[in-house]
């Protein structure tokens, strides 16, 4: 059910782990609906970011797209980071099934959430980013029979 | 490969494939039809049916096959509801059963039944004297499994028909589960209607029965023939059922030994998890359990994570994480039994066959170990535990 590339970045997560003192730590998720990510960035004086690590507790999917997304945003700048939307980051990994795209919203939403941590240690704005939203899944409609 | 999903479903045994073979090839007469071709496959289905009556102590005129355990639940249930609808319109279940049973009580709710779903312990055992309390004066129908498919708890059956039977209630159990792994009798047990399904001990699928107690008045389900005592029509699956007969035949003749023996297994495979992986809980009832079924919840990691690494190393299993369900709520079960939801995510069933061997079983011990360990250090959660130690985990 998972492409090839979901299936390499889960199996070889790039840049899994912890940043020690972290420019900006996001975290999103629920453990009721079973995802929380977890991003960790080193940005430096220039707004760059240096280095990027994640954590996640998850599905297949959500490891993957969380993979994906360090990946996507290492080297980049904030506004470049700020600009890498879901939909990148599942084109990049050859797309997913239709039930785990909320999965690379979480990454999206981490991505975001540990921009607006650095944002505010440093006292800065960040044009464009808004307040995380740490339960991505409040939306979700109810199952039916 | 190590396959661990024999809940799901199992291999067909070389002899109930031999059997059914020829009602595929030579003998492909319709049991309907008069001349002797067709007579050679109505007395194939007979035979099959008295073997799978024997199974249960059930009479052969009581057998009524269908297409599996899904359909055989859902005739119990609508036939049941419209057969006493006059009578009375409220229904007693569990939180715990199949959703064969669970989606069709919300169907009959939207249709204007009332239906209680009983709680059950930790353990996942449904309380006799619970099922007692919710009986009202319009009670028609009570369904209780016989044994739970994803933590193996087995359900005190014989006390529930007991108390249904006492106070003349329709008592249905869904047994697709135990059927041909434990002993059931439904005259013992006070059993009205069962369902089975052939594809759980090593027959084929797409063939199952319900057992309807002679005398009830249970309406047929399927219409558009005189199959099955005009009570199920359609043409009959007449190699499916041919080889839920031998399937049967053998799961009688072998039960014994075959459930010592993975009684043995599991046993082992318990002990070593829970001492060699630290904070794991065994989820369902320690001694009432299915001899095949051992259910983890590996705190802090997310199941299908797991299953994935698991099938990557050859092992087939199953969990009851969200991810594995196609929604985002994980089991229904592991939620009744009490877990919080990140429990019920990191859940892990194997479901053995007395054909496992040990050698197996430590090999996916070993598997599990790493993995878990894997995968918890690629978590958020465990990161947090390991830091604040104070999480209400019950460890």
């Amino acid at each position: 059910m998972y492409s090839e590339k979901v299936m390499d970045h889960f199996s070889n997560p790039r840049n899994m782990g912890e940043i020690e003192n972290a420019s900006g730590v996001g975290t999103v998720g629920n453990a009721k609906c079973g995802d929380i990510m977890r991003i960790f960035l080193d940005i430096d004086d220039d707004g760059i970011i240096r280095d990027v690590k994640f954590k996640t507790f998850g599905c297949g999917a959500a490891v993957a797209t969380s993979s994906m997304a360090t990946e996507l945003v290492k080297g980049k700048t904030v506004q470049e980071a700020l600009n890498v939307t879901n939909q990148a980051v599942m084109e990049a990994l050859d797309g997913l099934p239709p039930v785990k795209v909320h999965c690379s919203l979480l990454a999206e939403e981490a991505i975001h959430a540990a921009l607006w941590d650095y944002a505010e240690k440093k006292g800065i704005v960040i044009e464009g980013l808004k307040p995380p939203k740490h339960d991505i899944h409040e939306e979700e409609p109810a199952e039916e029979y | 490969m190590i396959y661990l999903d024999n809940a799901a479903t199992t291999r067909v045994a070389p002899e109930v494939l031999e059997s059914l073979l020829p009602y595929m090839a030579e003998n492909y007469g319709n049991p309907s039809s008069i001349y002797q071709l067709g007579a050679a496959s109505r007395r194939a289905v007979s035979g099959a049916r008295e073997a799978v009556a024997e199974l249960i102590g059930a009479d052969a005129e009581e057998i009524y096959f269908t297409a599996g355990g899904s359909e055989a639940d859902n005739w119990a249930l609508k036939a049941t509801a419209e057969a006493y609808g006059n009578k009375g319109r409220h229904i007693i279940t569990t939180k715990i059963e199949h959703h064969a049973v669970l989606h069709t009580c919300r169907y009959l709710e939207r249709q204007g039944f009332e239906v209680t779903y009983l709680d059950v312990d930790r353990d996942g055992l449904v309380d006799p004297d619970a099922v007692r309390a919710a009986i009202r004066p319009d009670t028609i129908l009570i369904s209780v499994m016989s044994a739970n498919n994803e933590i193996g708890t087995i359900e005190p059956i014989a006390e529930i028909g007991g108390i249904a039977r006492e106070r003349g209630i329709v008592f249905h159990t869904d047994a697709v589960q135990a059927f041909g792994q434990i002993p059931i009798d439904v005259k013992e047990m006070k059993i009205d209607m069962l369902s089975a399904s052939a594809h759980k001990l090593n027959g084929p699928k797409g063939v199952g029965c319900l057992y309807i107690r002679k005398g009830l008045k249970i309406g047929s389900f399927i219409h558009g023939g005189a199959q099955e005592r005009n009570r199920r029509a359609g043409t009959e699956n007449v190699p499916g059922i041919v080889g839920f007969g031998t399937a049967a035949a053998r799961a009688g003749r072998i039960m014994e030994e075959k459930s010592g023996r993975e009684r043995e297994l599991r046993d082992y495979l318990i002990a070593r998890i829970e001492k060699e992986v630290p904070y794991c809980r065994l989820n369902g009832h320690r001694e009432k359990r299915l001899p095949g079924n051992v259910n983890f919840s590996f705190f802090f990691i997310e199941g299908e994570s797991l299953l994935i690494r698991l099938d990557m190393e050859g092992i087939c299993a199953s969990s009851g994480s969200a991810c594995t369900s196609g929604s985002l709520d994980p089991s229904h079960v592991l939620l009744a039994i009490g877990l919080k939801h990140e429990e019920a995510h990191g859940s892990l069933r194997l479901s053995l066959s007395e054909e496992n061997t040990k050698e197996e079983l430590d090999a996916v011990v070993e598997a599990v170990k790493k993995n878990v360990s894997l995968l918890r250090d690629m978590s958020p959660l465990y990161e947090d535990f390991v830091k604040n130690k104070k999480e209400a985990y019950h460890v």
